[in-house]
């Protein structure tokens, strides 16, 4: 069933300099349970999408246009009380840098008990019981509730923000990143609780990331974002195994495969464009090694591969062959 | 203790740094009242007892999770960190200087490449003052148009040319991957022999750190320069190192060349950090081996091998006696006692 439906998201960004048009026209779904990566290169507009859904948006930042339906409901024009409804209730965010995201000078249970008992409305009493429910959930003995941030480890305090972002049972969680600042094997154990989690409580989770192999495992759909927009998306065999766009493919090689010859993987040449002016008709056309003359002179339109799988390419598919 | 590890790898070559049963041990500062009544001191051993040489041209990895020790073993061995037993020679020289003009000119031929090139570089300061830093340090070239000349040819050496476009930039000008090049521009423009790499591309883009990696590369190849590269990514170790030294808890536990290392490794630790490598592929049937719980606490190393807490295949032996490193094959150790006992891992 749908959870989240995004219709042609803009959000625009008004600075001195011009208008940052970090998301543009973008529209995705995703199921309950159903786990989706957004990977992109830094300033692609991943953070962004995300911030829009909770309307978490610097002051300069505004839904220009596009629904964003929530079990059919659009979030999108809400004011500031109707939001805070849905903020945490039903969609809820686990931060970037989990070290920076706690308040160091108050015991991590206190914090969670804070958001449950805005929410919920529980006595603290009742509350601090849910939160030692939830250190269970994320496999952290209930006993540490009463310790302060700087008495856990970087895993452990990602853990905590998991506990919080599950506090108020959420329909959706978006993980902005949330493995980036951490080690390679707290990072297996933190994808594999959140892989756990949506399962067991049919949450719909959105892990936005730049690191496309982390997702092969725990993602059941990738979207591909360059430059404010989605170039391709589908389930996680057809990005990998027949992915249609060059972006997709050349981020795929930019990753050292172990399993394979040891060869230097490829780099995209050049850097993503400036959003205040990005470049004409398809925006990944001047960094793209298999461009020709239409691609600056027409933006392709999305076009469907497979059950799902969908990409906006002039030559899609057909270009590795050339 | 160890054996000194012997390289068949690089014939010819000369060895840059010879380290000997290196120590680190750090104090923890106690509340005065536990320093008056607690008998034991507690104690940090960052670096537990290392050996390893590193010869010219030669990139050696190290590889292990937070708090296994691989920064204070880099810093030790450019004296930035007291040396607590053992011995580190740099080039046939103890590196334990004592007068400040010696550790100058050493610093001269070792540097180090830090991992977040957003803090390296002094924001209000151009890119130029940051490279020709080190020759105002020691008094080098002193005429502005015979710095202008080595910036230029250190810019232009790490990637970035025209290098007279880059001199008057500052670094918010210049992208993630462009400060990095300037921060090693800034640390080859001496010249050295040897530098330690700390996470050099960890903070940078997957779109641009094979471009770092290809330059240290390429510095390797042209300039013979040896490298300590320090990392937590094992695939990135495996792109471009002659050998990996896997760290846990202040000590190597496996060390080989990149291949031994990644194509047939033999310690559980070592086994469970490739079992976890991200890798662009979709196969669901992978067998990953997530440790639980994290490192130990290193004022308290387990008795007996030091893995034990968290390795499957622990038995009697493993709580008791703690393995030395053994020699597989010319380049290749290994300190477990499974791999000596013939009682295979099974993988």
């Amino acid at each position: 069933m749908e959870l989240l439906k995004i219709n042609n998201l803009k959000t625009y960004f008004n600075i001195t300099a011009g208008t940052v048009r970090a998301v543009d026209d973008v529209s995705l779904t995703l199921n309950y349970g159903e786990s989706l990566g957004l990977v992109g290169e830094s300033g692609c507009g991943k953070t962004t999408t995300a911030l829009s859904i909770t309307q978490l948006l610097p002051a300069e930042g505004k839904i220009v246009s596009g629904e964003i339906l929530l079990e059919g409901k659009n979030i999108a024009n809400l004011n500031d009380t109707d939001i805070k409804k849905v903020r945490w209730k039903e969609v809820s965010m686990i931060f970037q840098g989990a070290m920076n995201a706690l308040n160091p000078v108050m015991k991590i249970g206190d914090q969670i008990a804070e958001a449950i008992i805005l929410h919920d409305k529980l006595s603290y009493k009742d509350a601090i019981k849910r939160v030692e429910e939830l250190f269970q959930l994320v496999e952290l003995e209930p006993k540490r509730i009463s310790n302060y941030p700087h008495e856990f480890s970087g895993g452990m305090k990602q853990r905590a923000m998991i506990a919080m972002a599950l506090a108020c049972n959420p329909k959706l969680v978006i993980g902005d990143e949330p493995t980036t600042a951490l080690d390679v094997m707290v990072q297996a154990q933190i994808l594999n609780l959140l892989d756990k989690l949506r399962k067991d409580l049919n949450m719909g989770l959105i892990l936005i990331t730049h690191d496309l192999s982390i997702l092969g495992e725990t993602c059941d759909k990738i979207a591909i974002m360059y430059a404010g927009k989605i170039v391709e998306t589908g389930y996680v065999e057809d990005i990998y195994n027949n992915n249609m766009h060059p972006y997709t493919y050349k981020l795929l090689s930019s990753f050292p495969n172990i399993h394979k010859e040891r060869v230097m993987p490829d780099a995209i040449k050049g850097i993503p464009p400036d959003l205040i002016n990005p470049p004409a008709a398809c925006r990944f056309h001047p960094r793209c090694p298999y461009a020709e003359d239409i691609c600056s002179k027409e933006e392709p339109k999305m076009e469907q591969a497979n059950e799902g799988h969908y990409y906006a390419c002039h030559f899609g598919g057909v270009f590795n062959e050339k | 203790m160890h054996a000194i590890l012997g390289v068949s790898l690089m014939k010819n070559k000369q060895k840059i740094v010879s380290i000997n049963n290196l120590k680190v041990v750090f104090e923890i500062k106690q509340s005065f009242l536990n320093e008056l009544f607690s008998k034991k001191r507690k104690l940090v051993k960052a670096v537990d007892g290392i050996s390893l040489d590193i010869y010219e041209g030669e990139i050696v990895s190290l590889v292990g999770e937070s708090g296994s020790g691989k920064t204070t073993l880099g810093k030790a061995i450019l004296n930035l960190v007291p040396i607590s037993e053992g011995e580190v020679f740099f080039k046939g020289e103890s590196v334990d200087f004592k007068n400040k003009k010696e550790v100058k000119k050493f610093r001269q031929k070792a540097q180090m490449i830090f991992q977040d090139p957003y803090q390296t570089l002094d924001p209000k300061s151009l890119i130029f003052d940051a490279v020709v830093e080190p020759l105002e340090v020691n008094n080098m070239l002193k005429t502005i148009s015979e710095r202008k000349e080595k910036a230029v040819k250190a810019l232009e050496d790490s990637g970035m040319s025209p290098g007279e476009d880059f001199l008057y930039r500052y670094p918010y000008e210049l992208s993630g991957g462009q400060r990095q090049r300037a921060a090693i521009a800034g640390s080859i423009i001496l010249n050295p022999d040897f530098i330690v790499a700390d996470e050099p591309v960890s903070m940078l883009d997957v779109s641009i750190r094979t471009g770092i990696l290809e330059l240290l590369l390429d510095l390797k190849n042209t300039r013979d320069l040896a490298f300590l590269f320090i990392t937590h990514d094992l695939s990135l170790a495996w792109l471009i190192s002659d050998r990996i030294a896997i760290m846990y808890l202040g000590i190597i536990v496996e060390i080989g060349t990149s291949d031994e290392i990644v194509k047939g490794c033999i310690h559980p630790y070592t086994k469970a950090l490739l079992s976890i490598m991200p890798v662009p592929e979709v196969n669901k049937n992978r067998v990953r081996k997530v440790l639980t719980g994290e490192i130990p606490d290193p004022t308290e190393i387990p008795k007996g091998c030091r893995f034990n807490t968290r390795c499957e295949f622990a038995y009697d032996r493993c709580f008791v006696e703690e393995p030395e490193l053994t020699k597989i094959s010319n380049n290749h150790f290994v300190a477990c006692h499974l791999a000596t006992e013939d009682k295979n891992v099974k993988s």
